[in-house]
């Protein structure tokens, strides 16, 4: 069997699913299976799972997932374009002890979170920078800058924590709407996935990346400013990295420069393997994303109720992730050897 | 239209797959939480004696001993115990454990804390819910914990560290201390509150010199090399951190100074069997861990009782180990450091 003959099928199959309408691709793609997924957990948890069923569980859940779901948007945006960023949790980590610094050295915080914001642009662009206009791998660079900007990070801080930040703004951090568990925070959330989904899907700026994450030279040749269009796609993780450090100092009322270590991981199970964007580039979607960062988060608090030891865990939330990279090829496989397939070929 | 058909088969049986795999793995982890909840509401009647340890992480062999320590008191009230926590010693990981916890209603969590402030708002939250909150080996700020179970005092393990050393070598002599990094504010402590000990009641043991390891074995290593070849008459050293203690114990233990320079410290049993065994080093100290988790687990009962509030002066019994008295600030003290040596070292594990 030539790799040729494994291919063309799956060829004619995209071509006939771009032949069906909308609602039916829609329903039928690889993102509503997570959603289903993420509601199937839920339903189920709920009945097996004591206490599971709660305003308190939304609550804790969506706190948890928050940063990871900020995060995994602009990240969506780096994949997309065939790129990585693994210095996010070293960004936030940085965000976090800046806010420390600031706070405790007398800035007022709203001009502290501002401050942030632009080290985390700047974080960015040294990323973006690397990657583009050097010319270096993304892979490579931001290997590298995970271990700067954490290095940095712990520099500044040591190993002491800062704790007094505004109750106002810690309160905000972990407030709920009244008896419902949604967090205050979720509408910020809410907004970031609107605007994120808007730019990828329905400008021309987000179709660039999917253009570019197929083929450079085709984008390029189509009129994409490739180098710009990954540079802001950089700038953006930094951005929101350092936001999600923002949020996090305030969460946990401590800026520390080993807050987060380890995120990335999370954030690139999520967007890669859960929310169904290819590492390859050219192909995901943000509601897949959405539902992936979920599906991770509903999962850990279910198994943590139902009293799942933390080794556990991570054994069952790795062999998931695995059999959703492998389902889709274990499947295609199963098709090539269904007698009607092989008829059909011949 | 034979693509679409198949495409179609595939997602929903991709669907059902996940779905069946995900439902199984809930539905078996399901039963095994509800069996074991089921137990829960057995014995002990009214109390809630549902005791949850929550160590910095699993996997730590210090704190496999110390929770041993607190499900074996647990055992002796009829509560139930249970031990979570995450695999890296992160504190926002830990909020999650008390988040869950608290939605599980236990009666008490018995904590060591990754960070002094960051699990505040949910130890605020359990609280609120009426679970009791009892630090160990780690404290959080007094604000958001009902009690917290001290290990050893700074006095205690000052006094430990010369009184061992001063036995050794026969009250008098030259001694040296191999210490962590010289802005350490634990050893520092300790080490102003030896010398004052020396001076105060033993005037024949000289201090001739404080090094510093900085808590690197291979430092801590050359240092005491050092120590040893620039004051030819020490007579012992001590290292009151666990790294320095280690690292002095094998230069000695290679050197011909073995057995001639005396070597006491804070260690850990599994770190210090071999050179207690070969006589490198005849004792060192630390607390039981053991014997911290046990009380801690008492300190939770005696909450859930309703026999002690965490208020200065209040009292209670904690099986074997006696009665323990709260301090200030919601403190309970573990006692006097303990003593490690050839006859004990093989009971302890971690």
């Amino acid at each position: 069997m030539t790799s040729l003959d494994t291919r063309t099928p799956l060829a004619a199959k995209t071509i006939a699913n771009y032949g069906r309408p909308l609602w039916r691709r829609w329903l039928l793609s690889r993102e509503s299976a997570v959603i289903v997924a993420v509601i199937l957990v839920w339903v189920v948890a709920s009945g097996v799972v004591p206490y599971f069923g709660t305003t308190t569980t939304l609550g804790f859940l969506l706190l948890d997932a928050t940063p990871i779901l900020m995060i995994a948007l602009p990240m969506t945006f780096v994949i997309i374009t065939g790129e990585i960023d693994l210095s996010v949790a070293s960004t936030l980590g940085l965000s976090s002890v800046m806010l420390g610094v600031l706070t405790k050295g007398g800035v007022p915080i709203e001009l502290a979170m501002i401050v942030c914001l632009v080290v985390g642009l700047l974080a960015g662009a040294v990323n973006g920078f690397l990657v583009t206009v050097v010319g270096l791998p993304s892979l490579a660079v931001t290997i590298g800058t995970l271990a700067l900007f954490r290095g940095i990070a712990v520099g500044l801080l040591g190993t002491t924590a800062i704790t007094t930040f505004p109750p106002f703004w810690q309160n905000l951090a972990q407030a709920r709407f009244g008896l419902t568990g949604i967090p205050v925070v979720m509408v910020l959330v809410v907004v970031l996935i609107v605007i994120f989904a808007l730019v990828l899907h329905f400008t021309p700026f987000g179709r660039g990346l999917f253009a570019l994450g197929l083929s450079k030279d085709t984008a390029a040749f189509s009129g994409v400013k490739v180098n710009r269009a990954k540079f802001i796609a950089f700038l953006l993780t930094g951005l929101i990295a350092a936001l999600a450090g923002i949020y996090w100092t305030l969460r946990y009322g401590s800026a520390r420069g080993d807050n987060a270590t380890g995120l990335e991981l999370s954030v690139i199970a999520a967007v890669l393997l859960l929310g169904g964007v290819s590492i390859f580039g050219g192909k995901g979607a943000m509601h897949g994303v959405v539902a992936g960062v979920l599906l991770l988060g509903v999962l850990q608090s279910a198994l943590r109720l139902a009293n799942v030891s933390s080794d556990a865990i991570n054994i069952i939330i790795g062999a998931l992730l695995i059999v959703s990279v492998l389902s889709p090829r274990i499947l295609a496989w199963a098709r090539r050897l269904r007698p009607s397939v092989a008829r059909q070929r011949k | 239209m034979l693509f679409q058909t198949s495409s179609k088969r595939s997602v929903t049986r991709a669907l059902s797959l996940t779905a069946a795999a995900i439902t199984l793995a809930l539905v078996a982890t399901g039963c095994a939480a509800s069996t074991g909840g089921s137990s829960t509401s057995g014995p002990s009647g009214a109390k809630n004696y549902k005791i949850a340890f929550l160590p910095k992480q699993l996997g730590n062999a210090y704190f496999d001993t110390s929770d041993k320590g607190g499900a074996a008191a647990i055992k002796e009230f009829n509560g139930t115990y249970s031990e979570v926590g995450p695999a890296t010693a992160a504190a926002n990981a830990q909020v999650s454990y008390i988040n869950t916890l608290t939605q599980q209603q236990v009666g008490a969590i018995v904590l060591s804390a990754n960070d002094p402030t960051a699990l505040g708002s949910a130890l605020t939250q359990a609280r609120a819910a009426g679970v009791k909150i009892v630090t160990y080996d780690a404290d959080t700020d007094a604000k958001y914990r009902d009690i917290f179970v001290n290990q050893a005092t700074a006095e205690g393990i000052a006094k430990i560290e010369v009184d061992l050393i001063t036995k050794e070598i026969g009250d008098k002599g030259d001694i040296a201390i191999l210490s962590a990094t010289a802005n350490a504010a634990n050893q520092n402590a300790w080490i102003e509150l030896m010398k004052k000990d020396l001076a105060a009641n033993h005037p024949n043991v000289k201090l001739v010199d404080v090094v510093y390891g900085n808590d690197d074995d291979q430092t801590s290593f050359d240092k005491t090399a050092a120590l040893l070849q620039t004051y030819p008459n020490l007579k012992g050293i001590i290292s009151p951190t666990t790294v320095g203690v280690a690292a002095a114990a094998r230069y000695l233990s290679t050197s011909s100074f073995k057995g001639k320079v005396a070597l006491t410290g804070l260690g850990t049993p599994n770190q210090m069997r071999d050179y207690v065994n070969n006589g490198t080093v005849t004792a060192f100290a630390l607390w039981n861990p053991a014997d911290l988790g046990y009380l801690a687990s008492y300190a939770a009962k005696a909450l859930i009782d309703g026999t002690i509030t965490g208020k200065e002066g209040d009292s209670f019994k904690a099986g074997k180990l006696g009665t323990f008295k709260v301090g200030a600030n919601g403190t309970v003290l573990l006692g006097a450091p303990y003593t490690f040596d050839k006859s004990n070292i093989a009971k302890f594990n971690f």
